[in-house]
């Protein structure tokens, strides 16, 4: 299917400003209707300053609204549109099209891959939460608390500087060669939020966080791929954090 | 499918979860409900800070900080309201630290805080750094932290359930309906005491730093009841959004030293606020950068933009204390703070008011203190009149915290002392109604131009300068595309995962915001804070000292009727006279 259409423009920016030409071509599925995902292509609009998903918002405004994927924010810090744009995992909102496409050229998108799709880009984030769930996520820490708050160097709260800047949106994860094959595995994001707590100066479970680490779902199934570290669009150095990890269970301590 | 709770909270941003932990502490059950995975809330998306009288840097007392709410709010705020937030907010923060936020750090390991416009020491005598940040990603680790801590207390979740309809009867909430996204079902929660945390309405404009899917769904459900929105003629504009793009750029990069300049690279702000300069509060910065621009000061190809300059900052502050946003500024325009000045312009932000509730979170009928039973509100969507005419930054997050806790503690104890009310019959209705009538019209107009011209002529007719001719055109035209709204083609029939449908909805909800908006910002013949009028140039405390209850009246369509409810202009111990504001 191929349609025509009026300039897509988030940024509604003066007449001036040139627009390009631009087939995205969509893997769609409806679980209603197809029995396997098929390929569709819309001509579109653009500005080379667009987000990737000005564009698909276009599409699904003016031209196809029963295309259908996660959204909120528009600026890549709601963690709701991992998308594969041109082959890689990426956030749309985060994706200008300058940086995909030249006039005239072709955006892919497809869903991330190894959780299931439930209709278009939009997948199933379950198994990803549960993932997320088994690292115990949460600050644990019984002793009384004092009156006013814990004392933390600075250099203490840097240690975690990266890993609490994770947004959950699971280009890592689904971006890894390991959780493709074997979904059981906690995956890169699971171990970035372990790592958020194991190097807390304030958290008292790093024992027990470093154990879930050791098990045959956790950190020793990373084959430092790298593939993680490409996918993060928040430039987190995910492959390290893993090996600093590992390094831990290895030790026995953060 | 029907459920059953003590305690149900919609909405799962800072407020919810807040709201959903303290309710839990209360031995009661708990739910709840959010059209977004909780951790996907526009509270992750708050960068500047949470204010609180620490004092870890520089002296500071909570009388200070009451005062600056007080102030900053043009005297509209409750003074109760303001002493409650500015003593809770202190605790507050220590125990979302004590949840383990990883908070910056001063050089002696306490929570890190930085100056933020319009909090001062000593009564307006100069800025104090009263915000305590993690980096500038504030709200991203208040909402991860209290997710994390929900996740701890075991709290249940209905994730991508759209609210759509309050069960209201004889005065009394009896639990809500929710549309399931994946399934297009509808369920029915019966409930003994409902939290409603659901955000704001910020797309209802065209410039915004809002997420797509604020689109005050609850203040128009609750709207549609008959009952009233509080003071929704205030509506914030943030000075520095990333121009043509509206995404905010925080406030907390002036608080490390970054200036406004004009074409010329004046620091124009000199001359609106001599004493405070760039930190002045929010209304006046906003309208200083509009001045600029109309008068033709502006920068960029439009010349409807100003710069901010970070380029005198340390490397080390910019790509540290204010990644974030160097981020933004690198991802989106192409430039580099550090070297480039970058262009800016205001951008719709937060709503002060809201659903109207007391200091207990309990959602308010009128205007003479009748109130809705087992109904409760907070944050962003609610109005516990704490920011009056105008909101100082930091003092949402700290919203969220305080009244989030305050309605999860009352909401518990509440259901603990009361059985469950019936259902209302057939409680699915309205909602079948809503959805038979959206699926079965065949009508041209789509959703998406009649939303974008509601959000260009509101950010005309209602924006951050305003006057009577165009408001009552913004009436008619709110009118009109309500008119063609009633039309709505919806063209996806399926079942699951509809989102062109809930698209639709949200469109309904949004246009329900900007009549109520609209009408109280016409009614009101003053400028007080965020609300300035080009045709009453002033503040007038003789006429105008009280909130505006704006109802949807049930028998005209279209029509508002406003009341008025009275401004509390004493707190508990202390009271601040209403003065000029000058900063
Ligand atoms: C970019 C930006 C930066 C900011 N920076 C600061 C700052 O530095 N300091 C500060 O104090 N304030 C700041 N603010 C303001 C503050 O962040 C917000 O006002 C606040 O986070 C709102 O929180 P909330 O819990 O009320 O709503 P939100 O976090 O918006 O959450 C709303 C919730 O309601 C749910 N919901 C909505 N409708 C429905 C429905 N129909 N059914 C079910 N669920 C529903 C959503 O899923 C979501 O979970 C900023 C705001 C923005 C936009
Ligand atoms: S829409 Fe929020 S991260 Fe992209």
């Amino acid at each position: 299917m191929t349609q025509t259409h009026a300039p897509t423009s988030a940024a509604p920016v003066s007449a001036s400003v040139p627009m390009i030409q631009l087939k995205v071509k969509v893997l769609r599925f409806d679980p209603e209707k197809d029995k396997k995902a098929h390929w569709t292509t819309y001509d579109v609009e653009a500005q080379a300053s667009d987000r990737v998903l000005d564009v698909i918002n276009h599409i699904k405004w003016y031209m196809e609204p029963s295309l259908t994927f996660r959204r909120s924010c528009m600026h890549g810090i709601c963690g709701s549109d991992a998308m594969l744009i041109n082959g890689r995992n990426r956030l749309a909102c985060k994706t200008l099209v300058r940086d995909v496409a030249k006039s005239g050229g072709t955006i892919t998108v497809e869903p991330i891959r190894g959780l299931k799709v439930e209709k278009d880009l939009l997948v199933d984030m379950e198994p990803f939460f549960d993932s997320y769930k088994a690292i115990m996520p949460y600050f644990i820490n019984e002793s009384p608390a004092p009156a006013a708050e814990r004392i933390q160097s600075e250099e203490e709260a840097e240690r975690m500087a990266h890993s609490s800047n994770c947004i959950l949106c699971a280009c890592c994860t689904t971006s890894c060669p390991i959780f493709w094959v074997n979904g059981s595995y906690l995956g890169p994001a699971a171990i970035v939020q372990a790592h958020r707590f194991i190097f807390d100066t304030r958290d008292e479970a790093t024992q027990q966080r470093l154990g879930i680490m050791n098990q045959n779902t956790g950190v020793w199934r990373c084959r430092t791929a790298y593939n993680c570290t490409e996918a993060c669009p928040r430039d987190i150095p995910i492959t390290q954090l893993i090996e600093e990890v590992k390094r831990a269970v290895m030790y026995g301590q953060a | 499918m029907h459920h059953r709770y003590d305690v149900l909270v919609v909405g799962a941003g800072g407020a919810g979860l807040m709201a959903a932990l303290y309710a839990a502490k209360g031995n009661v059950s708990v739910a709840c409900i959010s059209k977004l995975y909780p951790t996907r809330s526009h509270t992750g998306a708050a960068q500047g800070g949470i204010g609180a009288a620490l004092g870890n840097v520089q002296e500071d007392h909570w009388e200070w900080h009451m005062f600056d709410t007080v102030k900053g709010g043009d005297y509209l705020t409750d003074q109760d309201a303001a002493e409650v937030f500015a003593k809770d907010i202190i605790d507050a923060v220590y125990e979302l630290e004590h949840m383990g936020l990883p908070f910056s750090r001063t050089p002696d390991g306490k929570i890190a805080q930085r100056k933020f416009g319009g909090h001062t020491r000593d009564f307006g005598k100069a800025a104090v750094e009263r915000s305590c940040y993690a980096k500038d990603r504030t709200g991203h680790m208040i909402l991860q932290t209290l997710y994390q801590q929900n996740v701890k207390a075991g709290t249940t979740f209905y994730n991508e359930f759209h609210v759509t309809d309050l069960l209201i009867e004889d005065g009394r909430c009896r639990g809500v309906v929710a549309y399931e996204l994946s399934t297009g079902e509808l369920h029915t929660f019966h409930a003994k005491a409902v939290i409603l945390a659901a955000g704001g309405y910020g797309r209802a404009f065209k410039i915004t730093s809002n997420a797509l899917t604020l689109t005050g769904d609850l203040m128009s459900i609750y709207y549609r009841k008959g009952l009233p929105l509080e003071d929704m003629e205030f509506y914030q504009f943030h000075p520095t959004g990333l121009a043509k793009l509206g995404i905010l750029v925080t406030e907390g990069i002036r608080g490390e030293g970054g200036i406004l300049r004009n074409d010329s690279g004046e620091r124009f702000m000199e001359r609106y606020a001599p004493t405070i300069k760039d930190l002045a509060p929010r209304d006046i910065v906003s309208r200083s950068i509009i001045t600029e621009i109309r008068e033709g000061r502006g920068v960029g190809r439009d010349k409807d933009a100003v710069n901010i300059d970070l380029t005198h900052l340390p490397r080390e502050v910019i790509e540290g204390k204010l990644a974030e946003i160097t981020d933004l500024a690198r991802t989106y325009l192409g430039m580099d703070p550090v070297k480039d000045l970058v262009p800016i312009q205001p951008t719709a932000h937060y709503a002060m008011g809201g659903i109207p509730t007391d200091l207990n979170g309990l959602c308010l009928s009128d205007g003479n203190g009748g109130s809705v039973e087992g109904l409760y509100a907070a944050g962003e969507q609610a109005c516990v009149s704490l920011h009056g005419a105008n909101r100082l930054g930091t003092n949402s997050l700290g919203d969220l915290v305080v009244f989030g806790r305050r309605a999860g503690i009352y909401a518990a104890q509440y259901a603990r002392q009361v059985e469950f009310a019936d259902m209302p019959e057939n409680p699915e209705r309205e909602s079948v109604d809503l959805f038979d009538r959206l699926r079965a019209s065949n009508g041209k107009d789509n959703a998406a131009s009649i939303r974008k011209e509601l959000q260009e002529s509101m950010m005309n007719n209602v924006g951050i300068f305003r006057n009577g001719p165009d408001m009552a055109k913004q009436v008619g035209i709110v009118q009109e595309l309500k008119a063609r709204y009633a039309n709505v083609g919806v063209s996806d029939p399926s079942r699951r995962y509809n989102s062109e449908l809930i698209e639709a909805m949200e469109l309904g909800f949004m246009l329900d915001c900007a009549e109520a908006m609209t009408a109280s910002a016409l009614n009101r013949t003053e400028s007080r804070g965020a609300h300035d009028r080009e045709d009453f140039t002033t503040r007038d405390d003789e006429n105008w000292l009280k909130h505006t209850m704006a109802y949807k009246d049930l028998n005209r369509e279209g029509q508002v009727q406003i009341g008025y409810k009275p401004v509390s202009l004493k707190g508990f111990t202390r009271a601040f006279e209403p003065k000029p504001r000058v900063y």
